[in-house]
């Protein structure tokens, strides 16, 4: 699976620093992008993760350390020499042009001619399915759109790398829901790199290939969505993404999706089992959580999907079950 | 109408016409036939066609005029510059204190001012034989005082410019000129302009700073009016004023817009 890391990678972090007076906002982070992927960082506010992609961008200097971007040192290189673009949160779309000069303004400064400008402006219009919105003002744009002409305007410059800032943040959520896919297809059809910021567990699992979690400026885990839901590193990884229920274990600890536990009436024939009492179940259409005092493991919350639509929850409120997980449900995490 | 109102409406209309009856009532008298400034003698427009036959008067508006336009341009320029520099600059040493001195000249009164000025022209004359007292001291002088208008004004409006847009034309391969030029300066340009009108105004009608730095042969309109006030006045007086009345407050009016429009 790890061939050549150094062949395909495409930006290097080593050990780098961002102190904002007496806050370090990014704590000696180490990171490797590979060539073709969509690379998320994810993580709560204050993580780090937005500073990381501004020193991407050249916004912000470094304290330390350095960043390699297709094999060229980036330290002292300012914005507008790097070959990277981004897509801002707030899309930063310039109000006193139309769309196609907004797309256009990076191709301008390059000092492209003006005819390939208006076929790359189209073509990349085309990409994001605004060609008739070529002349209107960004004012006159729904959120939905505005993205899209964002979007248009970093791809258009065909850079190495695409930054994008909490891309779907400002869509409401059924619009954000097929932009994702759409984000996803234009990534692998254009064979870009994205490295995208996001706070959405959600979102980051969906589209990355793979995925950082920060935490208080260092990356807490680096790996696939299934590595890192799988096989979390430490607690604060197992508690961050989705539920865990985190179990001592042989002096260690041990973290335990909710889905990979049973519930049953009688005491089930698993490697692990421990009798509880329901203490309340939330009701989510597609399955239930059911919150249960055990004997012996605190409280732990187990979830169930609901197959059967006839059938109302199987367990009630204040009801005695048994809670049983094989022998390999559960994965050992650090502290 | 109910009683509330009408003391509202009644209270409104005494307010401007406090503020508004002089200039109403000079406007009127400006087509007055007498020869007497405040006794009315039935209309006629005599005094507006002595006033444009009037060569020193005519040329103390012109004067005028260049001056306020070439201080209001520099004003512009170095107030520009200076409202960039407090909004965009990152910290430097006595940057607080910066701010200060760009906006005192709003707050000194204009005879200290005009002592100072006189006093350097008068030191520069002796040590370097100019610049004459005249039109370019005079400009100097009016372009000293407007600058922390427009400085003012330009701050304000890059408070609260959206930075990330700045970012995003250097990100797209602006140089920090470029971005200035493309997305900052069309940006904040209406502020430029209204910031540009203040200027040309105040030096329009300035009186006491201009007094200090004027040569003998160099007479604005202010200080035209001003000395024949003295000598005993004419109707005339009164069509110059209806003059720069209007004057002013188109330059005001279209200040007030350009401020407002939002890009």
């Amino acid at each position: 699976m790890h061939a050549g890391p150094i062949a395909d990678s495409i930006v290097r972090i080593e050990g780098l620093t961002k102190r904002f007076g007496a806050i370090t906002a990014v704590d000696g982070v180490d990171l490797e992008i590979r060539r073709g992927e969509l690379f998320a960082l994810l993580g709560g506010s204050g993580c780090g993760k937005t500073t990381l992609l501004r020193m991407l961008a050249g916004f912000e200097v470094p304290d330390g350390g350095r960043i390699v971007i297709d094999g060229q040192d980036m330290t002292g290189v300012p914005p507008h020499l790097r070959p990277v673009n981004m897509m801002f949160q707030s899309y930063a779309l310039f109000p006193h042009m139309d769309v196609a000069t907004n797309v256009g303004y990076g191709l301008r400064r390059e000092g492209v001619r003006a005819p390939e400008i208006a076929t790359r402006v189209a073509e990349a219009l085309e990409q994001v399915k605004l060609a008739d919105h070529a002349g209107r003002r960004p004012a006159q744009l729904s959120g939905g759109q505005r993205q899209r002409v964002a979007l248009a305007r970093a791809l258009v410059k065909r850079p190495k790398l695409l930054l994008l800032d909490e891309p779907l943040a400002a869509l409401d959520r059924k619009l954000r829901e097929g932009t994702r896919f759409e984000l996803v297809r234009l990534q692998e059809q254009l064979g870009l790199t994205f490295v995208m910021v996001t706070h959405d567990q959600e979102e980051a699992m969906s589209m990355a290939t793979r995925l950082a979690v920060m935490n208080t400026g260092r990356v807490a885990q680096v790996g696939t969505p299934h590595e890192i839901y799988e096989r979390p590193a430490s607690r604060f990884v197992a508690d961050f993404i989705g539920i865990a229920n985190i179990l001592e274990a042989d002096g260690g600890w041990l973290a335990l999706r909710p889905e990979k536990i049973t519930l049953s009436a009688n005491r089930p024939d698993a490697a692990n089992t421990v009798a509880g009492k329901i203490l309340d179940i939330a009701y989510e259409g597609d399955r239930s959580l059911y919150r249960i005092v055990t004997e012996g493991n605190g409280t732990m919350v187990v979830s169930t999907t609901n197959i059967d639509r006839t059938q109302p929850a199987s367990f009630a409120r204040g009801q005695r079950v048994w809670l049983g997980w094989s022998a390999d449900a559960g994965h050992r995490v650090s502290e | 109408m109910n009683g509330r109102a009408r003391f509202a409406f009644t209270a409104l209309a005494f307010g401007y016409a406090f503020l508004y009856l002089p200039i109403v009532l000079v406007i009127v008298y400006s087509f007055n036939e007498s020869r007497l400034v405040t006794v009315w003698a039935g209309f006629s427009t005599k005094w507006w066609q002595a006033l444009f036959a009037n060569e020193a008067m005519l040329d103390a508006a012109w004067l005028s005029l260049r001056i306020a336009l070439v201080s209001a341009t520099a004003a512009a320029a170095i107030g520009l510059a200076a409202g960039y520099a407090l909004a965009r600059a990152p910290f430097f040493f006595g940057r607080t204190l910066f701010g200060s001195l760009v906006i005192a000249p709003m707050v000194m009164p204009e005879v200290v001012m005009g002592i100072s000025m006189l006093l350097l022209f008068v030191g520069s004359e002796q040590v370097f034989g100019g610049p004459d007292r005249g039109f370019l001291t005079i400009a100097l002088a009016h372009t000293t005082f407007s600058i922390a208008f427009v400085a003012i004004v330009v701050q304000a409006r890059l408070a609260d410019f959206d930075r990330s847009l700045e970012e995003a034309a250097m990100d797209l391969g602006a140089t920090p000129w470029v971005t200035f030029r493309t997305v900052t300066l069309p940006l904040i340009a209406p502020a430029v302009g209204s910031g540009w009108l203040l200027a040309f105004t105040l030096s329009l009608d300035d009186l006491i700073l201009t007094q200090f730095v004027a040569g003998a042969q160099s007479q604005t309109l202010p200080m035209r009016v001003y000395s024949s006030v003295r000598l005993g006045v004419d109707p005339q007086i009164n069509v110059l004023a209806t003059i720069i009345v209007c004057v002013a407050a188109c330059a005001l009016i279209l200040s007030g817009w350009l401020t407002r429009r939002k890009v």
